[in-house]
Order: structure tokens, then sequence, then C-alpha cells
């Protein structure tokens, strides 16, 4: 339902309006507000605020954005948080698409399980990061090993449920072709269930991105999120804000790269629902 | 709305414990216990070592102990004070953010000019994890409680936020009609027929929202030192009381496992009236 409410926003922004603004106008009118509370930080940073150890102006945020570019910092840490990030999800949601799609063909085994994953699943991801940092120490494992139990029960109980909302009359044809159980699923359930897996899929890589730079403010000495911290703590506001300014620009874009991914994907092989 | 239907049973597992045989209880009392029993033995034959995987008995007198209800000594009810601390600021900071979220989403989401003006900021900020404003909040508030508070606030408030926009953006358009016949004010118009419409939205919005207040209260008394659940499994890990650690955990767990099912509840009582 998420894809399909993003799909429709742009027309639904425009309103009934429209025909007041001009086409630049309307493709300019969404930056306007931003572009307003920039300035008002700038204005504020360069008067009231000045000397601030808490908040910066953005220029100043800009020109420290630009050092940390230069110095190879941000792509060090971003590769850090990012590299964690898609490691974790591939364990997490590849071991949670797995046990769901199992599930989802035994449903014996699936209402054996509920009450076992029903428990597990409301623990706040966050919960594990002391018990991460006394396993692994601080670093890669860590922060994988969070990210992937972040991820594997959303993918675990999506999964699940894509496989049973395969179409039956699906099912019953490949009965009656007498394909073998291995066959069934390679050649039917799967296929049938991509669209719903690959939603499911958008929605843990947001989880798993989300999740990391979490893990990294809380305790991880690596990636973005340390930095900023870092920059907050060595009372430095313009490097903070350029790094706060720059997990917003990296969560959108990896965001709206899977959007654009899993429409492709949807006109390949049929919507989600 | 269809499409929410058909997302019904990914999104509310709860509802089909409420059909199921008691063969299937059994066997899921019986797959609980047996997770149990291989953690006794993974804990008890030393497959892990006991520095990171304490003994079922020993976590349970740890919760036992933290909770006040062994002997009395050093320590005994912390636990409880913590979870009740943890408790108290994740439902303050939903309750805010569910006020914020649902005021602003209403004023928002009831006009198509507003929503064209702030729309694409508020669909940046959405993907912005909730604890990367816990160091721009620390600089600005200091290492205080209040500071946590509103950062649970701020970031509990953007699902209920964005869920009431989208759901005072989708009403029928059907209904617009009715309350342009009846003559509504736009105030009139949004809590009589907007926000009754999109509650559906907001329940889901407030659900996530309480998730995501649990996950920052936590991570908040990591960062600030707040006395609470967060503060005390970092303090446990670090001092590598194992059994302790794994009290803390399972108590998050319990916070998380109750008010998910409280607020299902009252999902389904709040929204009796709008099933055929």
């Amino acid at each position: 339902m998420a894809s399909r409410a993003a799909g429709q926003s742009p027309s639904r922004l425009r309103g009934p309006s429209g025909r007041i603004w001009p086409l630049w106008g309307r493709r300019l009118r969404p930056w306007l507000v931003p572009l307003l509370l920039v300035a008002l930080l700038e204005a504020h940073a360069r008067t009231l605020g000045r000397g601030s150890d808490a908040l910066a102006a953005p220029s100043a945020a800009l020109w420290a954005g630009w050092q940390l570019l230069r110095s190879g910092e941000l792509l060090a840490a971003t590769a850090f948080t990012l590299g964690s990030a898609a490691a974790g999800l591939a364990l997490g949601a590849g071991c949670g698409a797995v046990a769901g799609l199992a599930l989802g063909l035994m449903p014996r085994l699936s209402r054996a399980s509920f009450l076992s994953i029903e428990m597990f699943r409301p623990l706040p991801s966050v919960a594990l990061v002391p018990l991460a940092m006394l396993v692994f120490g601080f670093g890669l494992r860590m922060e994988m090993s969070v990210v992937a139990f972040a991820t594997f029960w959303p993918m675990l109980v999506l999964a699940q449920a894509a496989v049973r909302q395969v179409e039956p009359g699906l099912i019953e044809v490949a009965r009656a072709l007498g394909l073998t159980p291995a066959a069934r699923l390679t050649q039917i359930v799967l296929p049938a269930s991509v669209p719903r897996l690959f939603v499911a899929l958008r929605l843990c890589v947001a989880i798993a991105l989300v999740v990391a730079v979490t893990v990294e403010i809380a305790a991880n000495p690596h990636g973005v999120g340390y930095a900023m911290s870092l920059a907050q703590q060595s009372l430095d506001p313009a490097s903070m804000l350029a790094w706060l300014a720059w997990i917003g620009v990296v969560g959108v874009a990896v965001n709206g790269a899977m959007l654009a991914l899993q429409r492709r994907v949807e006109r390949r092989m049929g919507g989600a629902a | 709305m269809k499409g929410r239907r058909m997302q019904g049973p990914s999104r509310r597992p709860a509802l089909s414990a409420r059909g199921a045989a008691p063969s299937d209880l059994l066997a899921s009392v019986a797959m609980l216990a047996g997770l149990v029993a291989l953690w006794w033995a993974a804990s008890h034959g030393e497959w892990v070592s006991r520095v990171f995987l304490p003994t079922p008995e020993l976590t349970l007198g740890s919760l036992r102990h933290g909770l006040g209800l062994g002997a009395a000594g050093e320590g005994a009810g912390d636990l409880a004070g913590y979870s009740l601390a943890t408790l108290g600021r994740m439902v303050a900071g939903w309750v805010l953010a569910a006020v914020l979220g649902i005021g602003l989403g209403a004023a928002i989401g009831a006009s198509a000019s507003l929503r064209a003006w702030l729309g694409p900021t508020l669909e940046f900020i959405r993907p912005l994890p909730a604890s990367a404003v816990i160091p721009l909040a620390i600089s600005v508030f200091g290492l205080s409680s209040g500071m946590v508070l509103a950062v649970v606030a701020f970031g509990a408030m953007w699902p209920v936020l964005l869920a009431t926009v989208q759901g005072l953006a989708s009403v029928h358009p059907r209904l617009r009609e009715v309350g342009a016949a009846l003559q509504l004010s736009r105030l009139g118009f949004i809590v009589k027929i907007g926000l009754p419409a999109a509650l559906p939205d907001i329940l889901a919005g407030m659900r996530l929202a309480l998730t995501v207040s649990l996950i920052v209260s936590v991570v908040g008394e990591m960062i600030a030192s707040q006395p609470g659940l967060g503060q005390a499994i970092l303090l446990a890990a670090r001092a590598f009381r194992a059994s302790d650690l794994f009290a803390g955990i399972a108590l998050l767990g319990a916070i998380g496992f109750a008010s998910n099912a409280a607020l299902a509840l009252a999902e389904r009582r709040l929204l009796g009236w709008q099933r055929p």
C-alpha cells in the first residue's frame, strides 16, 4: 500500500490550485519551504546565534561537508554504513525469506511456530546492541548482526504472506500437472510471489539503513552515525549538520532507487496487490 | 481500501490466533518449550561461551531479583524501576507524537495547497532515522531527560503525521460532497468526516509510532545515560553480567509485545464499525 501511495502522491500533491501556477512554478514550489527554513537558520546563525556551539549556518555546514568530501571521510564512512547495512540485510532478509517461504508452504509448521515468532518479533532491535557488543566487540560484525536481526522478522512474516496469497488456481494447476513439490516451488510459487517479496525487500532496505545508523549512534565507533556524534561531541555544529543532511540525502537516494527498481520488477512481473 | 484489506493477514497476524485449534496451541507451546530447551542445552553444554549466553535459570534468577521478587539485597527491584521509567518515556513520547502528528497531519491533509507546499519536505524527512537527530538534540537541549522525550516525540510523530495526511487525502470524494452539502466548516469536516474516515490509516501509523518510540527511548537512554532499561542493559554488557543483560532484553521484549498486543486490541475495538 505504501508503494501505491508514493506512486500517487505527485498527482495528488498538485492539487486543484495548479492552474494558477505555471509548470515551472509547480516544479519550484516544493523547494520553497525548505529554502525558507534554510534561509531562516542562516539568518539566525549569523545574528543571534553567532559563535554558537549548538547550531551553525547552513552555508558553514555546506563548506564543512565539502571539506569532508575532499578529505575522503564522507565516502569512507558512507561506504562502511552502506556496506554493513547491505551485509546485514543479505543475511537477515535472506534467512527470513527462506524461512518465510518454508513456513508459507507448510501451514502446520507455521501454526506451530506462530507463538515463538510473535514472542521474538516485537523485541526492539536496539536491545540487541549491548549483546552484539559483548559477543563481537565493535566493528562490522556487530552492526551486521543487529541489522540482520531487525530485517529477519519483517521478511519472515511478509514472505510467508506472499506465499499464502499466491493464486490458489495456480497451485491446483501445478497439482494437476503432477509437479513435484520442488518443481512447484521453483516454477509456480516463487515466480508468483516475486512482486510481493520485492515490496518486502524494499521495506527491509529502509529498516536496514535506519538500524545501521542507529547502531553507530548508540555504540559502534564507525560509519556516518558515529561521525555525526563525534562532530557533536567536538563542538563542531557545522560538520554535525553536514552529516545529518548527508544521512538524509543517502536515505532518500536509497529509497528512491529501491522504488525505481520495484517499478521495473512490477512492469516485468505484474503488480503486488 | 482494497489494498489494505488484502494486506490484513500480514499486518495483523494476531487475529489468526483467535481461531486456533487446541492442537495448534499445543504445538505452539511445544515449539516454544523446545526453543527454551535448546537454550538450556546450549548454555549447559557450553556450546557457546557462558560469558555471552547465561543459562535460563540464571536469567530467571536475575529477572526475579531485578523485579524485587526474590531475596532482598543490593540492586533488588532495580529492573522494575528501570522498566517503569522506560515505559513512561515511551508512552509519554508516543502520546505527544500522536497529538502533534494528528493535529499537524489534519491541518496539512485537509488542505490541498498546504499538501502541495509541504508534501515533498515531509517525504524528505520520512526516511531520516529518528535517532539521527539525537546528536542535534543533545547540542541544542543538552543531556537531559527532556531531550530524550523530545527526540522520542519527534521520531514517533512522523508515522502518525504521514498516515494522517494520507488518510485525509484519500477520503472518498462522495464524503467531501456530503460535507459540502451539509455546509460543514473546514474544521467540522475534519472532525466529523475526515478523521473518522482516516482512522484505519491513523491507527496503523500509531502502531508504527509505538515501535519507534520504544526504540528511540532505549537509544536515548543509552546515549544520554538516563535511568531506564536501555542504560541498564548497556551497563550490564560492559560489566559482562550476561544474565542481567538477558533479563533486561527479556523485559524490553515483554514491553514491546504487551504494547503491541494492547494496541491491536484497541484497533479492533475502534474499527469495529468499519467492517462490513
